[in-house]
């Protein structure tokens, strides 16, 4: 363990090392490459006087602000590796504390190198390159239903909560200041209100980092969160309007004015959001028409998502609000539109900006702090600003939710509600405000950033690592975390419209009609107009959840396959089938007699005339296994799709695994007919099951001892008619010597063996290898006919398989369900069958 | 009967039942009884896939009393009194026994819902018949596809709440204790509540 970290704070330190070097190189050049102009002029000088060709030239002024840049990112996401390998410290202290620390770590070291901070998270960098990407994601990523459920406490908090913050910290800070408690500072009620208003604002990137860790239940996580994103509107305004009435001058402003700061609030709040869904449906138009261009469909989203908030900037309405509002929007008819591949495209990248800008954020904001330039120490100040700032917020959130709880139907408890006021974050964007004041205007500006930062740190911190154990210790309701299944699922949406049509019934126009109403609207005009119309057919919730849970199935069976070697389901084929031959062997020798020529290619799994194909393959055991991994290839090669033949090509306009998407479409086609098969025979059976599986095993030993082949098709009467096959089929497998592989590859009604086959996965898999029977050398006639014997035990139809439905799912929890499906058909199939002594799965194991 | 009015007067206002009232007598063009095809008259329910399953549930005596099975013809006002209170939230200071009383109660109207034929196991044919009619409505997804979700849904359930099953062994159904192992997350006694007109929720509160 101790080693482990030994390695990593060396790694650690050998990064600073390197940012360290580049920084004191920055630092020593800082004045004249303070002009792009001088830099040009330097290049250019030292290319006129060479003397002769340099084969390296030293060009770091090119590239210094890009590399610093990318040294930054690579330093902060090192630090958050660090700490995620560490979850002992994670689980302790929020990973937003912890990159603080960092920060002021490495800001002691840039400082100790060059005496004077060379780093520090500027205004306009955060606003226009750290914020954006998380705001985006938080919007785009946003519970549309519940944010929507609760919008009205997230407004009432949002809007009256920072307002009653700004001005309660204002006037309290103005009182203490008049009272003398802070001694000579050069301010005003108009300052102080301002700082108020910088610093009331609840920061979405603090909340979502602290909130994230915790897990509360959704209805409280989504009013903070809600709350720190819809605050913007109500931060600019007031920022914008003290701003405005400081540079005025207390006499100038009357009613008008502040009748005008009201107005600006509307339009700030209603024209970002506006703005935000004008850009929402954009992306929605847009993303209807990038179907062929999948390679930059994902960047529409980003562009436009940044376009939304620039926008909103320029207009000087709420960027946040527009971006959030994009996002929000924008959600559902862009992840309808867009590709799978592009829509998780979209989440990935959105999840990395969002996380690297945040990593980026937390670590600058420590980094700034070690600077002596910007501490002022006014005790008064500073302690009263923490206090009050601490008080008035959870007076706000009592107040303002027991207001709500008169309207609302489940009330907020009082353990909610002092979550939600120790919550009340502070972060970067009071930071980057108060970064903007005029120091010309704003004689305490360095108090009023040391203040913020200590509130900062003083919030994200100590509120930070403490939320756990007061989540915790008030045991206050924490989010689901296990995946819903599908029938929850189901049942959630027979619960929606049950509500809907209670209240439709008892004539109230509530929450779920107005809902409702909307739904209808969309579904009405606004699918129809922004959703691509093939795409509007899948849309359906439930149907994509069902689609996601069959590819997770079709995956989950290649990864299990590949992981036993791709090659699990073959061996227990032949296992069974050594087994059966052993019962057979004395039928084997009438069996060529009634082998046709024909070839027709049919899934022989399907096939139920088994009895034609007894054979003794047990003698071939050894040589089979001598060629196992020959077999184990050929099969692979012709089993596995043909598309990744196409892998290597390389293309800009089209994503160069094309193909996949077919092979997931085509696994996801197997699963879906394995599953409605089991079912369609489970359905049949639940009338008569042991009568027919006592027909088809009647029908075996007759025919067995005929040596005749059964009629399979009699027995299976299930099957549907992608199955269809006839008698010949495994006439002709054997008789041919070469067992037609072609089948496998053939249309999609052909369920390929590899993917019916797997046996029971109860059963360890010996690594004992076995060559299918029908791929064993031509001419040994009697080994070709065992894919009909192997199809016989599985009896994939038998009205036994109801009973399986339960085991199907069960090894990985709704994984695996064809992957077992076989297997206690093969079980029953065998053993109750009298006249022969078979043996029963776990003996037939151990003939391996 | 009298007995179950007060408990209904208890946790909502007199206002409130007015409101019903007039909204009962609406519906049944002024007569003392209402019956199935007044319900299905209502305009808004027209778009509700889910429409059929929910005026049977009015009419179902086991959300009207426990012990009987069956349905009626027709329903007085306290017996549509008794279905909505199925629909009430939970009190603020409910206690944990209650809470979970309440939580199933609500959980048996769902159940109840989806059990047609009152024997206490939602079978596969009940279930699909339930999922058909909630998903086909919108006309997006194919019955084909819409069979395959409803069985894909039966085997989670039958996975996760009978754990490994013999092979042998037969699922028959969704029995009430399976049904409230899976929704076990559905936080069903805070959402499950409608909002009735002039709600005095001060009133309601002081009732438990």
């Amino acid at each position: 363990m101790s080693g482990l970290w030994h390695g990593k704070i060396l790694m650690l330190m050998v990064v600073l090392t390197v940012s360290r070097h580049s920084l004191a190189f920055q630092a020593r050049n800082a004045n004249p490459s303070n002009q792009p102009g001088t830099n040009a002029s330097t290049g250019n000088g030292t290319e006129n006087t060479i003397t002769t060709l340099p084969i390296v030239t030293w060009k770091w002024h090119h590239t210094e602000g890009p590399y610093l840049v990318a040294l930054w990112v690579l330093v902060s996401w090192i630090c958050k590796l660090v700490f995620q390998l560490n979850p002992a410290l994670t689980n302790v202290f929020p990973e937003s504390g912890l990159l603080i620390c960092i920060g002021w770590v490495l800001g002691g070291i840039i400082y100790g190198a060059d005496k004077v901070q060379t780093f520090r998270l500027q205004p306009f960098t955060f606003f226009y390159y750290l914020l954006p990407p998380i705001v985006l994601d938080a919007g785009y990523s946003m519970p549309n239903k519940q944010f929507m459920g609760n919008l009205g406490a997230i407004l009432v908090h949002a809007v009256i909560g920072t307002v009653w913050n700004a001005a309660s910290l204002g006037l309290g800070l103005w009182g203490c200041w008049l009272g003398g408690a802070m001694g000579h500072l050069n301010t005003g009620l108009l300052q102080l209100l301002l700082f108020g208003s910088l610093i009331a604002a609840v920061d979405p990137v603090a909340v979502i980092a602290v909130f994230e860790e915790v897990h509360v239940n959704e209805v409280l996580y989504i009013i903070v969160f809600g709350e720190s994103l819809l605050n913007d509107g109500v931060t600019v305004v007031l920022f914008n309007v003290f701003d405005a009435f400081v540079s005025l001058g207390g006499p100038a402003i009357n009613a008008v004015e502040i009748i005008k700061g009201i107005i600006s609030f509307f339009v700030v709040a209603f024209g970002g959001s506006l703005v935000g869904i004008a850009f929402g449906i954009l992306i929605s138009l847009l993303t209807r028409l990038t179907k062929k261009t999948p390679t930059i469909e994902p960047g529409f989203i980003f562009v436009f998502g940044y376009l939304s908030y620039l926008t909103a900037e320029f207009l000087s309405l709420s960027a946040i609000l527009s971006c959030t509002f994009c996002g929000v929007f924008c959600q559902k008819y862009v992840n309808t539109n867009m590709s799978e591949k592009s829509v998780n495209t979209v989440r990935t990248t959105m999840k990395v900006f969002a996380n690297g800008s945040e990593t980026v954020i937390f670590v600058f904001l420590g980094i700034s702090a070690i600077d002596p330039s910007i501490w002022v120490w006014n005790t008064g100040f500073i302690l009263l600003t923490l206090l009050f700032i601490f008080v008035f917020r959870f007076m706000g959130v009592f107040v303002l939710t027991w207001i709500l709880n008169q309207y609302r139907l489940v009330p907020l408890g009082l353990i909610e509600q002092l979550v939600m006021g120790y919550g009340g974050l502070r972060g970067a964007v009071a930071y980057g405000l108060v970064f903007l004041l005029d120091e010309n205007k704003y004689k305490e500006k360095n108090l009023m950033i040391s203040t913020t930062l200590l509130v900062v740190y003083f919030t994200v911190m100590l509120q930070g690592i403490t939320m756990k154990p007061l989540v915790n210790w008030l045991k206050v309701k924490r989010a689901t975390t296990d995946e819903a299944m599908l029938a929850e699922k189901i049942m959630n949406r027979t619960f929606d419209h049950m509500l809907v049509a209670i209240e439709d019934i008892s004539g109230q126009i509530g929450h779920n009609y107005l809902w409702d109403k909307w739904h209808n609207f969309e579904e009405k005009w606004l699918f129809r107009i922004l959703m691509n119309p093939t795409a509007r057919k899948s849309r359906d919730y439930i149907f994509n959840i069902f689609h996601q849970l069959n590819l997770k199935d079709a995956m989950s069976y290649v990864q299990e396959g590949e992981r036993r070697g791709s090659l699990a389901f073959v061996r227990n084929d032949s296992k069974a089938d050594v087994d059966f031959n052993k019962q057979f062997d004395t039928d084997f020798t009438d069996m060529p007699d009634i082998m046709g020529p024909d070839h027709i290619p049919v899934p022989f799994v399907l096939r139920d005339s088994v009895p034609s194909v007894s054979l003794n393959m047990h003698e071939q055991d050894q040589k089979m296994r001598e060629s196992e991994d020959f077999n184990a290839h050929h099969l692979l090669q012709q089993h596995l799709y043909k598309g990744r033949k196409q892998r290597h090509t390389y293309s800009r306009k089209q994503p160069v695994v094309n193909r996949d998407e077919d092979e997931v479409q085509e696994i996801f086609q197997r699963t879906m007919r394995s599953r409605l098969e089991s079912f369609k025979s489970a359905k049949m059976g639940v009338a008569q099951p042991k009568k027919i599986t006592k027909h088809s095993k009647k029908d075996q030993t007759e025919k067995m001892s005929n040596g005749k082949p059964a009629d399979d098709s009699k027995i299976h009467s299930y099957g549907d008619e992608d199955f269809e096959f006839s008698e010949g089929d495994s006439a002709g497998d054997a008789a041919g010597g070469s067992f037609p592989m072609a089948a496998y590859k053939g249309g999609a009604g052909i369920v390929n063996p590899a993917y019916m086959a797997e046996m029971d996965s109860n059963e360890p898999m010996p690594p004992m290898p076995q060559i299918p029977p029908w791929l064993a050398e031509a001419g040994e006639d009697s080994s070709n006919v065992a894919p009909s014997q192997r199809a016989q035990l599985r009896l994939p139809w038998t009205p036994t398989n109801l009973r399986r439905l339960a085991p199907l799912r069960l090894s990985t929890h709704s994984n695996d369900s064809f992957l077992l499906a076989d297997s206690p058909a093969t079980q029953e199939g065998t053993e109750p069958q009298p006249p022969l002594p078979l043996q029963d799965g776990r003996g037939r194991g151990t003939h391996m | 009967m009298s007995s179950r009015t007060n408990r209904w007067r208890k946790t909502v206002s007199l206002e409130q039942i007015n409101n019903l009232n007039k909204r009962f007598r609406q519906l049944s063009s002024n007569k003392e009884t209402l019956s199935r095809e007044d319900l299905a008259s209502i305009p808004d329910l027209d778009n509700n896939p889910i429409r059929l399953q929910i005026i049977n549930a009015f009419f179902d005596k086991r959300n009207l009393s426990q012990s009987e099975v069956g349905i009626v013809q027709e329903i007085g006002f306290e017996e549509f009194l008794m279905v909505l209170t199925h629909f009430q939230p939970a009190a603020m200071d409910i206690t944990e026994d209650n809470r979970e009383k309440l939580r199933r109660t609500k959980l048996r109207f769902l159940f109840n819902m989806h059990d047609t034929d009152g024997n206490g196991i939602i079978t596969l044919e009940e279930y699909r018949q339930a999922v058909e009619e909630l998903l086909s409505k919108a006309g997006t997804i194919a019955p084909e596809t819409v069979k395959a979700i409803a069985d894909a849904a039966m085997l989670d359930v039958a996975s996760t709440t009978r754990g490994k099953m013999e092979p042998d062994e037969f699922y028959e159904g969704i029995t009430f204790e399976h049904f409230l192992q899976i929704l076990k997350t559905l936080d069903i006694e805070t959402t499950m509540h409608v909002r009735f007109l002039n709600l005095d929720t001060a009133n309601m509160r002081c009732g438990k």
